[in-house]
């Protein structure tokens, strides 16, 4: 889709807009404590908005992201109770987004940018790989980057090849970097807070398909809101979930399943379609990864399934496969399945043969149960 | 098809001279000392495009400073500016022949360019962080950064400040305002634009001053960074040092030919000024032009410092393969000492003696230095322990890291 007829509908893939919990948008921090249901968009935005308000050193900017709120609102009225200068809009030049929040943070500040698609973080890679990721140890710590990159990601929208991609296992090469994915909205702030609080450079991925609700990849049933899950009720106050912790969003018997974003509601839905009793564990942050949350629960089970969205040659599943055959090689009863996207650009059309659903996760699941066969 | 009323064909641009060709430096349209004008460093930037094609020098050919741009300085910062450039010129020296004797692995001199570092270095405070490139060692050379410090890091010895981790002469220094350098050209630019934007935005006193030769601003950040610099009026000062070479390529073909680098801060609507940079006076008060100017809330400034990379590019380059050998000689600006050192002769606050005991001075505190960092050790005679390796990738280790400095056994 081109950007011009890029609009909310496109985006939410039948989502309504009063899914959307305007509601319960996130009150301001003098509101006190208390739970209230958000979706991710608010989460995040209540993240910011919290952090914001306890730290003056934290400043929020992207392209549209200023007095907009973000082309999908995350950083909604910020502008508004902040300031113009701590949520601003930025020039298209993702490069000097990322290039001058380094600068920020070398002064002292703890700058969080947007990128407006993941699929346009490329031309900050070189000021993220280069310098941010590596600030720390070429300085021997006199310079730092604690700044916080965040950047819708993933597919399941109709986003054609530039509004889908996971580049998440580009950033997770790379010595020097957190990479995180929430996949609820109690995590997306939580996580969202401990990055921008983390003195590390972090890249924080937010799933797109699950801001206005959880996403199980049966595309084909009615999208049901973030109200009804318990993971959308999100303290008002700030708080931190730790980076490098994984959340076991399913215990079970069988088979372990590693996935993260929008990929847990997927291993959950697969786990069920295959009636199989799958432990589902949502890996939260890639780096640092919960090892030892992965490794108690494969020699529990036995068995592990990595299911991601990105293609898979080279993907952060090669990675935890090569992990869990080093760690747990002796508890294995069958080879480790990767159900993951194809080797190929993200397709328009073929968007639910692309992206790796229920039915594929089931699959790999069953045949896991089956010695791999 | 349609017929084109030429055949088309590509252009390459070539320099002035090759090996072996008598250097030809007519081309260029250099103004006399003391003949452009000094508009206030306060006013509107569209009403002084012209200093982006001018030349603003100080010192005439008899070692006279004349003109509006005259900073004016006493004699003492004349002759504490020649000795901080004597001195660069010294230590480059024993550091090019200490890689040609295998004590290290690699240097870079920045013969011929020395004026620059050292005026701006003197002027702006060590609160004012400096964004350099590998090409300004004379920063820290003038904010008096310890010559044992940076000979350590160039043989990545026990006392290397950052550790054995970087390839020689990418120095850092938060205290001394010499940001951590890196090898990957024109990234520091933005940055530069960014650590100003930081200090606007905390109501600081504090400026950003920033490097990039002529070669590198053809890459996208210097053109991110002059666009986020006008945009959110930075206090920066953002300096190209046109050395007409990159490695092997001539500034042309950075597009040095079809206007002047200074010129490129046009478009965005930021002031330029375009200096001789071998003239001492000239970028001392360039530089305190542009400081005047974003010291009062105005904004960054671009400035082209003119002038000629006299030594090879690296200890890795022969320049005698690509331009003609006498070029540097021939350089129409001379050289930056020999020209202070003229005029400090002509105001009678200088002589040869002093010169000459300023350069044994220079030699004798390398020979120093040099004797003390030999001492601790040169490249793969004495490092960091390993087990520093794997520290400062993150805050705090990572159970990886943890992992692997086990497998190595530290
Ligand atoms: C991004 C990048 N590309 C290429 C190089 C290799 N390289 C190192 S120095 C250099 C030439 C730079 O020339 P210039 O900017 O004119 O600076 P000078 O060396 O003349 O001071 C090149 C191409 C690099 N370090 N970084």
């Amino acid at each position: 889709m081109s950007e011009q007829t890029f609009t909310e509908a496109d985006r939410n893939d039948g989502i309504e807009p009063d899914m959307v919990d305007q509601d319960h948008a996130p009150k301001s921090t003098a509101a006190g404590s208390g739970t209230v249901p958000m979706n991710m968009i608010q989460a995040l935005n209540s993240a910011l908005d919290t952090k914001m308000a306890e730290d003056p050193n934290v400043l929020s900017f992207g392209e549209d992201a200023g007095y907009f709120g973000g082309v999908f609102r995350v950083t909604d009225k910020l502008q508004e109770k902040h300031g113009l200068t701590r949520s601003f809009d930025a020039p298209i030049s993702e490069c000097g987004i990322v290039a001058t929040a380094i600068g920020m943070g070398a002064y002292g500040l703890r700058p969080v940018v947007e990128i407006q698609f993941a699929d346009y973080i490329y031309p900050a890679y070189d000021q993220i790989v280069s310098e941010a990721a590596k600030l720390r140890y070429r300085s021997a710590g006199m310079f730092t980057s604690p700044i916080t990159v965040r950047s819708p990601y993933g597919g399941g929208i109709f986003g054609g090849q530039t509004h889908s991609q996971s580049p998440e296992s580009l950033f997770t090469h790379i010595a020097g970097l957190k990479v995180v994915v929430p996949s609820n909205p109690y995590d997306a702030k939580g996580l969202l807070t401990a990055c921008i609080e983390d003195d590390d450079p972090t890249i924080f991925f937010e799933p797109k398909r699950l801001y206005n609700g959880p996403f199980d990849g049966w595309h084909e049933k009615p999208v049901s809101p973030w109200k009804a899950q318990e993971l959308a009720q999100v303290p008002t106050e700030k708080y931190t979930v730790p980076l490098g912790k994984a959340r076991i969003m399913k215990e079970g018997a069988d088979v372990t399943i590693l996935a993260w974003g929008t990929m847990v509601w997927v291993s959950l839905a697969g786990g069920e379609h295959a009636g199989v009793d799958a432990e589902v564990i949502d890996l939260r942050s890639l780096v640092p990864l919960d090892i030892e949350a992965i490794e108690a629960s494969v020699k529990k089970t036995g068995r592990c399934v990595i299911v991601h969205e990105a293609p898979k040659t080279s993907g952060y599943g090669a990675e935890l496969s090569a992990l869990v055959q080093e760690r747990c090689f002796y508890h294995l009863e069958a080879p480790i399945a990767r159900v993951c996207g194809w080797d190929t650009p993200y397709p328009h059309a073929f968007e639910w043969e692309y992206f790796p659903g229920p039915e594929r996760v089931a699959e790999a699941l069953k045949s896991t149960m089956n010695g791999g066969r | 098809m349609k017929k084109n009323t030429k055949p088309l064909s590509l252009r390459v641009p070539e320099p002035s001279g090759r090996p072996g060709d008598t250097p030809d430096f007519s081309h260029l349209k250099l103004d006399a000392a003391g003949a452009v004008a000094r508009p206030d460093a306060l006013a509107d930037p569209h009403e002084m495009r012209d200093m982006a094609f001018r030349l603003v020098r100080v010192l005439d050919d008899s070692g006279k400073a004349v003109g509006p741009w005259d900073p004016k300085l006493d004699p003492e910062t004349l002759r504490r500016g020649l000795k901080a450039m004597v001195l660069t010129r010294a230590f480059d020296d024993r550091m090019h022949r200490a890689h040609r004797q295998g004590k290290t692995s690699f240097y870079m001199k920045c013969t011929g360019e020395e004026a620059i570092a050292v005026a701006q270095g003197m002027i702006l405070p060590a609160e004012d962080m400096g964004f350099p490139t590998y090409r300004q060692q004379g920063l820290l050379i003038a904010r008096g950064y310890p010559l044992v410090d940076m000979m350590n890091q160039i043989y990545s010895n026990a006392s290397d400040p950052i550790k054995g981790r970087q390839l020689p002469i990418m120095y850092s220094s938060r205290d001394y305002g010499f940001f951590t350098i890196s090898g990957n050209l024109g990234t520091q630019v933005p940055q530069a634009v960014g650590w100003a934007m930081a200090s606007a935005y905390k109501g600081d006193d504090r400026l950003a001053i920033s490097w990039i030769g002529d070669g590198a601003t053809a890459e996208g950040d210097f053109h991110n960074a002059l666009t986020f610099a006008a945009v959110y009026r930075a206090p920066v000062i953002l300096n190209i040092v046109n050395n007409q070479w990159a490695i092997s390529s001539f500034q042309g073909i950075a597009g040095g030919l079809e206007t002047t680098f200074a010129s490129k801060a046009i478009g965005y609507g930021l002031p330029a000024l375009r200096v001789d940079g071998n003239d001492f006076l000239a970028v001392w008060a360039a530089t305190q032009w542009a400081e005047e100017r974003a010291r009062a809330n105005r904004g960054a400034t671009v400035i082209e410092l003119f002038t000629y990379r006299g030594a090879p590019h690296s200890t890795s380059d022969d320049p005698s393969r690509y331009r003609p050998g006498d070029e540097h000689e021939k350089w129409p600006l001379g050289d930056p000492i020999a020209r202070l050192k003229q005029h400090l002769i002509a105001l009678g606050e200088w002589s040869d003696e002093q010169q000459e005991a300023a350069e044994k001075d220079a030699a004798e505190q390398v020979r120093a230095a040099g004797k003390e960092s030999e001492a601790i050790g040169t490249l793969g005679q004495s490092r960091p322990s390993v087990k520093t390796m794997f520290e400062d990738v993150f805050a705090t280790e990572d159970w990886r890291l943890v992992e692997q400095r086990r497998e190595v056994g530290v």
